[in-house]
């Protein structure tokens, strides 16, 4: 772990009288799994939303890399290297499997003013989107219509397609959510071999799975980071065993 | 694999259309190689649509105005005794790109209703514009006079010269969009259709590529409004009327959007249906309405999704 390669600081996102995010600071290391977790609707979502582009702070800024992104939109952050999965599964669903993450790899492999060659065909987008498949598990359902693929399996593709980018930063929505226990085990699994050479921000509720895979984790109630820490402090954490910790367990 | 059936299903639509003419002359029925002419010129027309509102999920709902540029670029160089099919035809698919990139360049910003209604607004515009040019012919239209020339290489006069011609541009319109729509530039229109947000997030702009779709789009069915002009020897107003619009974009529906046959089957059938309806009440339009409604509830993907062999992607 070297220097941050995420700095935010001074957050700020009202939704009419509603703050979602009240003056956020909040750093990611290069090559750390840093967990973000809260009780519902404490604005984890609006949060990473504004980290992935997708939403536009009132105030503050973010420096990827050294450099402000901070008016960057969505697919200009995705070139710079963000990648995201979604709270509510985000994939293209009338495609295949192999054709939404060549879709991902296509993304990133320069320009799409290519009118002629047929896209599905070329070894360039599908070799390289199988390779993903294979690692992420779902190899055998290369082929399968995205729609017809089972909730765990959607949610597998969706996280193959934002490592089809090739991130320097992925940006999990809540991974697990809706799975039952042995997806559930299968994605934590998966997510755990990524440590190390990926950089991860995790938002989720499912506690197992953060305690296991984080390295750091910061707490945000109200739009407000109250604690940042390893799991160990955080699971000591007086103030957020009241705000959040207590309520769940 | 739908390899076989598809090709089979080509080869039996090309050999009837290549057939159709000395079958009709034999018969006395030449009516029909006009009619047919007609269809294959909406086919263009409708494929063109097909490009951006069935693999883009942009639903213009202002095709007609590229349709009256480009026969109004063949009959405005003609009234003007410039007579080349080159110019005309040259004149009349660019005019129609230079438009629909201005219209397209506005109206991408917007998507759903918006979309909807600003593509109207500005083909509204250019019907009145139409209706308000003195010196061709106004409401009225204008006749042309000779068609499109090309160095004495065809001669359009000859209605079976001009409608191989069409059948020619018609599959190449056809293949065209077919191409298109399977490269990675389709891939990225469709994809933006299908997910907007994922699109994003894994790093597309969808907004220059919708307009490219767009411009290209426009720039096909100005080259089918050309032929109509010829086809007719006649443009008006009516060619750029919202209702023309809606028969356009009633043809892809009907065909089975996002098909490559799709276009052809959508005009053949909304064309010959009107004109046998035509031919039997003058209320025809009674008899319509409902069959396309019923065919739209029953043939949910459309005519090419209960043939096999047209059901691609």
């Amino acid at each position: 772990m070297s220097g941050a390669l995420l700095e935010a600081r001074g957050l700020r996102k009202s939704f009419g009288a509603l703050r979602a995010s009240d003056g956020i600071d909040f750093d990611v290391l290069e090559g750390e799994t840093h967990a973000v977790i809260g009780p519902n609707g404490a604005g984890k979502t609006t949060f990473i939303s504004q980290l992935s582009g997708d939403l536009r702070p009132d105030a503050g800024s973010i420096r990827f890399s050294g450099e402000d992104v901070t008016a960057l939109r969505a697919p200009a952050r995705s070139r710079m290297g963000f990648a995201r999965s979604f709270q509510i599964t985000s994939i293209y669903r009338e495609f295949t499997a192999l054709e939404n993450v060549a879709l991902a790899v296509q993304a990133h492999a320069g320009h799409s003013f290519r009118f002629w060659k047929p896209a599905r065909s070329e070894r360039a987008l599908r070799d390289p989107a199988r390779a993903i498949l294979d690692e992420v598990g779902l190899g055998a359902r290369a082929e399968v219509i995205a729609a017809n693929l089972a909730h765990g399996e959607q949610r597998q593709l969706e996280v193959a397609m934002a490592l089809a980018t090739k991130p320097r930063l992925l940006l999990l929505d809540e991974p697990v959510a809706g799975m039952g226990n042995d997806e559930t085990q299968r994605m934590v699994t998966f997510l755990a071999s990524l440590k190390g050479r990926q950089t991860i921000i995790l938002v989720e509720h499912d506690m197992d799975a953060v305690f296991s895979l984080a390295d750091r984790i910061s707490v945000l109630v109200y739009g407000r980071i109250i604690a940042t820490g390893s799991p160990q402090e955080i699971r000591v954490n007086a103030e957020v065993r009241r705000a959040y910790l207590g309520e769940d367990a | 694999m739908p390899g076989r059936a598809r090709i089979l299903l080509w080869s039996a639509v090309i050999a009837l259309l290549i057939l159709l003419p000395p079958v009709a002359e034999a018969l006395k029925q030449t009516f029909y190689i006009d009619l047919l002419r007609r269809v294959m010129i909406f086919a263009i027309a409708a494929a063109s649509l097909n490009l951006i509102l069935g693999y883009g999920g942009m639903i213009s709902f202002g095709h007609a105005a590229y349709l009256g540029i480009g026969a109004y670029a063949v009959g405005i160089l003609a009234f003007h005794g410039v007579d080349s099919g080159w110019m005309q035809w040259g004149t009349a698919i660019a005019a129609s790109a230079v438009v629909a990139a201005v219209i397209g360049a506005v109206s991408i910003r917007t998507s759903g209703i918006y979309f909807i209604m600003i593509t109207l607004a500005f083909t509204q515009m250019l019907y009145y514009l139409g209706m308000s040019l003195e010196v061709y012919g106004r409401d009225d239209g204008m006749r042309i006079k000779t068609h499109s020339q090309f160095w004495g290489l065809i001669d359009l006069a000859d209605p079976v010269s001009f409608y191989y011609l069409v059948l020619a541009l018609m599959l190449a319109s056809l293949y065209l969009v077919h191409r298109l729509a399977n490269s990675r530039f389709g891939m990225v229109l469709r994809a933006a259709k299908s997910n907007e947000a994922r699109s994003r997030a894994i790093g597309f702009s969808p907004y220059l590529y919708r307009l490219a779709a767009f411009v290209i789009a426009g720039a096909l069915c100005g080259l089918a409004g050309a032929l109509l002009a010829n086809h007719t020897a006649y443009i008006s107003p009516d060619f750029m009327h919202w209702t023309r619009s809606g028969e356009i974009m009633f043809m892809v529906i009907l065909g089975g959007i996002a098909t490559t046959a799709g276009p052809l089957f959508g005009a053949f059938t909304l064309l010959v249906l009107e004109t046998l309806l035509a031919g039997w009440t003058e209320h025809w339009q009674v008899y319509l309405g409902p069959l396309l409604i019923l065919s739209v509830i029953f043939f949910r993907r459309g005519l090419a999704g209960i043939l096999p062999g047209a059901r691609d992607a």
